[in-house]
Formats: structure tokens, C-alpha cells, sequence
């Protein structure tokens, strides 16, 4: 069981939701930018939420499958076809032994989720098998895939050959089949391509002077071409400290938007370091990290401040709705199982 | 925001304060300044965490005053809501200080680990160490004397950070704090040990930087299949001591 690639697409690399309890030795946490999409993909082919899958970026790859499997497409939409037919996302598919995956222009974010039924299998490395590029460790023999790889799929659970079952019964032994079920448009994170990103107040925002303040939370930040998984590089106004502070390094996030001396802010995204020790103006919120993970270079970011109680709310729903959509599915393979 | 026992944070003992890092962190802040007691603090807190970590605590991330304690808000809410602030409805952040609060008054130097003693062998000077002549020119001092001064501190490791088993290093001697080089190197190769400003440090993975290079370790700093996964840990002690270019082939040997 796996999938062979024919193209590796511009950045494709092997995450889950990261790697943690290791930040305190400095091994960063990374994991997919977008893991509201991986997770939901995961779930739709019957894998646990924390199973590994691919991240997409921008420019597609091309894969085989060896054998018949269950796939899922979620997050960004790179235009993807499944032997020449287009793969809605937020669906099951059921793909035939030596079908071909394809991606074209993105039309809307810039980072797919490919999850398959079993899981991408390759070795755990600190208990996880997420990318760390500059480190070499994790995904597939560290580093991003290949033309040729052979990516390893784990075995399928009950509930993925259940849901597979169902799919194959109807499906076109040539072409495969799409899911009649899909996850409901509401429970998507609102993706755009110049979102409105909301943030909690960061730890050093009274360090700010005034005028910055106002520009931060009111005008758009552009996402410039130095961006990539370790942090978005923004422009736009420049954030002045009233007064030179000294800081002293301590433990950042995914979100943390921090303003180095330039005055520009950078955002930390999953690649971040563990540490740093620049003033933080900002966090963005859990709940809108997916629908910034989807914004494309050149895209224009605003942001706009809500309570921790609001943020948490969002939060607490978010979570709610991914159960609920679990439970969903849950009952959906249960009912092939009981005919 | 949160202040155990009415106290500001500060020198006082128990003195505590406790902000929130995003939605799913809280920063637990015990002292203003990078300080042996603090860090002391510090190292009580996160051996108190690893011993005994709470339901919905994912990790803890010490730095040189603070401890951030990353939570599962979804795990924090469905086992701690009968334990919460008094309010009807504990948010996760509620549930995390309360859990944090009741653990700074628990916690004592008996929750801390002894400090490890972690020697690191280094050859000085030569193609390893590149900038030996220029740091010991810049204090006029003979590079002997820069390696009898790196080599005679004990060296408190407050934190790890910026790169997988990198440690801030505390105890470098003034009399050999050098600036950071004016351009930047592209690549330093791992185990590269170097001085920047007050600080001494060795690069655990291949990195540009702007250190000044004096010399080089043949001990791996980052062991990704060991746990832990990096030589040093903080709250060590770690001690360099200089060898020769032979004694370093031959480490080098045995690691292998």
C-alpha cells in the first residue's frame, strides 16, 4: 500500500499536527499550517485526526495510487483532478487501483491536505511524523517528496474499510466515486484571499505607540515573497515601540505576530522557533489560523482585536463542530456494518 | 492578570504572575531579570510540570523567567470544569491558572532536579575556531589565556531555544564577551563553539550565524532518537575543557 509520486508539485511534505513535548529541548513543533483541514480530511476517510497526510503547496503534485484507496481533499482548492475528473474538496473519494491524482491552478488558498485511508506511514520520529526541514527529521526521510517516492500507507482502521465498502459499491471501476455526504459549508473557517484575521492583544501591545496601534488594527498587512512555513513576513505600516525595550527571550506560538526592529511584523506560523525575543504586538486566534495558513503571497491581512473569552468561544465551538462531524461519519459506517 | 498571593512579581518569594499566551498558553512569569533565582524558580516549576502534568497540559517551554505551559482548552474544559474560578462557566484559561496557581504553592526545591554536571570537550583555535586570535586580540590577551577563561567557568544553562538543543549559556567571563562578527558566516558547522556579545554558546546544527568561532566539540548537541534528544538540558552545569586536534579524531571515532 502506497503512493507513488510522479511529480513532487512545488513544496509537498509529509505532516500531522506536530510534534510536541519536545519544544523545551528546541525541536519546533511544526505540523500542517492549515490542521483544521487535515484533521477533517482525516476523519472523512474513516483515519484518526492525528494521522500524517500531505501538504499541498501552491502547485500540485502528481501521484499514483497502487492499490484502490479512500482520499480526501481539504483546505486550499490547487484545482485537483482524480483520472482527469475534478475532486470536489471536503468529500470522501473513492480512487481505483493505478488511479491519478493531478493538481492545477490554485483557485482558492494555496495549501491542499491529501489524507488516505491508513494514513501516510512513515516512521515516528520524536512522536511524530511531521516534516522539520531544517533539521532533516520527520516526514519522508526528512526532507520534502520527490519524483519517485514511494510513500507507505498504514493499515486501514475498520471504520476507513467500512466507509471504502460503501464507496466502492457504487463507484465507476475506471473513474472512482465522490461521496454523497460533504462537510457542511458553515463549519468551514471563512478562508479569503485578504482575510480579516482576529487577534488576542499580544504581551508587549502597551509597548506600542499609539499611531501604530491604530495602523496595525486598522490597516492591511501585505504577505511578502519571503514567507514560508516558519513565518509570514508582512508590510505595510511601520510599528514603533514609544520606547527601545529590553527583552528577554521566552516561549512564542503559532500566531504570534512579532516586530523586530525594522518595525514590520512577522507572524509565526508552524515552522516557528520555540523561542523569541521580539515585542509582541499580537496572537491571532486558533480558530483563524486556518484562514491564514491559506493566504497566498501577496495577499493583504487585516486584523482586527476580540476578547480571550470571544477567542476561546470560537475555539470551543470549532472543536464542537469537528466532534459532531466525527460522530457523523461514525454512524454512517456503523449503519453499512449493521445491513 | 492572576497574581498569587497579592504579590507584584518580583524578588518576593511566590511571587507569581500569569498572562495568557494566545488561547492555548499561559505564561507563568517569576522574576524581571535573567538570575540564578529566578531560573531556580523556574526549574521548580517545569520538574514539577514533568513530574506531574495535569490533565489538558500538552507541554511546557521553561525560558530564562518565565514557563509557558501550552493546554488543550477542548481536554482542560471536559476534566476540569467542576474545579473551576467560581464562575458558572470556567473558560480553558480560567481552568489553566487555577491548575497553575494551585501548583506554584505546592511546588519547593524539592520538586527540582539536582543539577547535571555536562562536560563538553572542545578543540580550540585552528580551522575550528577561526576567530580565537581575533577575540583574544580584541581583550589583548594571548589565545592560551582565552581558552584558560572559557574553560575555567561553570556555565548555568538557563534555556533551550533558537535551534534544536541550542543552549543560553549564563557565566561567561566579561573578560572575554566579544561583539558579534560584522557580517555574518552562511553556514557554521555543528558543534562549532563561539562567543556573541556576553554570551557563549555551540551551534548544535549547521546555521549561518555572526558568533565568534573559537573552537569545536565533537559531542553531538542534538540526538533526535534519544530522550532526551539534546546533550544539554536546562538547569545543567556544563564545563569546557580543551583538547587536542588528536583527542578530538578520536572522539569523533568513538561517536561513530
Amino acid at each position: 500500500m502506497s503512493l507513488i509520486i510522479l511529480k513532487p508539485g512545488l513544496l509537498t511534505t509529509i505532516q500531522d499536527l506536530g510534534r510536541f513535548g519536545y519544544q523545551k529541548f528546541g525541536v519546533i513543533a511544526s505540523g500542517a499550517m492549515d490542521a483544521f483541514a487535515l484533521r477533517v480530511a482525516n476523519l472523512l476517510v474513516g483515519n484518526e485526526e492525528t494521522d500524517a497526510g500531505l501538504e499541498i503547496t501552491i502547485a500540485g503534485p502528481e501521484i499514483s495510487f497502487a492499490s484502490a484507496s479512500l482520499i480526501a481533499i481539504c483546505g486550499g482548492d490547487l484545482s485537483p483532478t482524480l483520472n482527469g475528473r475534478p475532486v470536489p474538496l471536503w468529500r470522501t473519494v473513492y480512487a481505483p487501483q493505478g488511479s491519478r491524482l493531478k493538481f492545477g491552478p490554485p483557485k482558492q488558498g494555496c495549501r491542499a491536505y491529501l489524507a488516505v485511508g491508513g494514513g501516510v506511514d512513515v516512521p515516528l520520529e520524536m512522536n511524530s511524523r511531521s516534516t522539520y526541514l531544517r533539521a532533516g527529521i520527520g516526514g519522508f526521510r526528512g526532507r520534502a517528496l520527490q519524483t519517485g517516492d514511494c510513500v507507505p500507507l498504514g493499515d486501514a482502521s475498520s471504520r476507513s474499510l467500512n466507509l471504502m465498502e460503501m464507496m466502492a459499491y457504487e463507484a465507476d471501476p475506471e473513474t472512482g466515486a465522490v461521496s454523497r455526504w460533504s462537510v457542511t459549508p458553515g463549519m468551514l473557517p471563512p478562508y479569503s484571499p485578504n482575510p480579516t484575521v482576529r487577534v488576542l492583544e499580544g504581551e508587549e501591545r502597551d509597548a506600542f505607540d499609539e499611531e501604530s496601534l491604530s495602523r496595525f488594527f486598522s490597516e492591511p498587512y501585505t504577505v511578502m515573497p519571503q514567507s514560508d512555513r516558519m513565518g509570514y513576513r508582512l508590510s505595510g505600516s511601520e510599528l514603533r515601540l514609544k520606547a527601545k525595550k529590553e527583552m528577554i527571550s521566552s516561549a512564542v506560538t503559532y500566531g504570534t505576530i512579532q516586530v523586530p526592529p525594522d518595525g514590520q511584523p512577522i507572524v509565526l506560523m508552524a515552522d516557528r522557533q520555540t523561542t523569541g525575543g521580539y515585542p509582541k504586538i499580537a496572537q491571532v486566534i486558533s480558530a483563524d489560523l486556518p484562514v491564514l495558513a491559506q493566504v497566498n503571497l501577496g495577499g493583504k491581512v487585516r486584523f482586527r482585536s476580540v476578547s480571550l473569552v470571544e477567542a476561546q468561544n470560537q475555539y470551543l465551538l470549532r472543536e464542537r463542530a469537528i466532534r459532531t462531524l466525527r460522530e457523523g461519519l461514525n454512524r454512517l459506517q456503523a449503519s453499512r456494518k449493521g445491513r | 492578570m492572576g497574581n498569587v498571593a497579592g504579590h507584584s512579581a518580583g524578588s518576593e518569594p511566590g511571587a507569581a504572575e500569569i498572562v495568557p499566551l494566545g488561547d492555548s498558553a499561559i505564561v507563568v512569569r517569576l522574576g524581571e531579570s535573567i538570575h540564578p533565582d529566578t531560573h531556580r524558580r523556574v526549574r521548580q516549576l517545569a520538574d514539577y510540570l514533568e513530574r506531574y502534568p495535569f490533565d489538558g497540559m500538552i507541554e511546557y517551554v521553561p525560558a530564562f523567567t518565565t514557563v509557558t505551559i501550552y493546554y488543550d482548552g477542548w481536554s482542560l474544559v471536559n476534566a476540569h470544569s467542576e474545579d473551576g474560578a467560581g464562575t458558572k462557566e470556567p473558560t480553558p484559561y480560567d481552568l489553566a491558572v487555577s491548575l497553575v496557581k494551585r501548583i506554584l504553592l505546592e511546588m519547593d526545591d524539592a520538586s527540582a532536579e539536582p543539577a547535571r554536571i555536562v562536560d563538553i570537550p572542545v578543540c580550540y583555535g585552528g580551522e575550528w575556531g577561526p576567530d580565537l586570535e581575533t577575540v583574544a586580540a580584541y581583550h589583548g590577551l594571548t589565545p592560551e589565556e582565552v581558552i584558560e577563561i572559557h574553560t575555567s567557568a561553570d556555565y548555568l544553562v538557563y534555556m533551550l531555544g533558537f535551534a534544536p538543543g541550542f543552549a543560553y549559556l549564563g557565566g561567561l567571563s566579561p573578560r572575554i564577551a566579544t561583539p558579534r562578527r560584522q557580517t555574518p558566516r552562511l553556514s557554521i558547522p555543528a558543534g562549532t563553539v563561539g562567543i556573541a556579545g556576553d554570551q557563549t554558546g555551540v551551534y548544535p546544527i549547521d546555521t549561518p550565524g555572526g558568533w565568534q568561532l573559537i573552537g569545536r566539540t565533537p559531542l553531538p548537541l542534538f540526538l533526535p532518537e534519544r530522550m532526551p534528544p539534546t546533550l544539554m538540558k536546562a538547569g545543567d552545569i556544563v564545563r569546557f575543557h580543551p583538547i587536542s586536534r588528536s583527542e578530538f579524531e578520536r572522539w569523533e571515532e568513538r561517536g561513530r
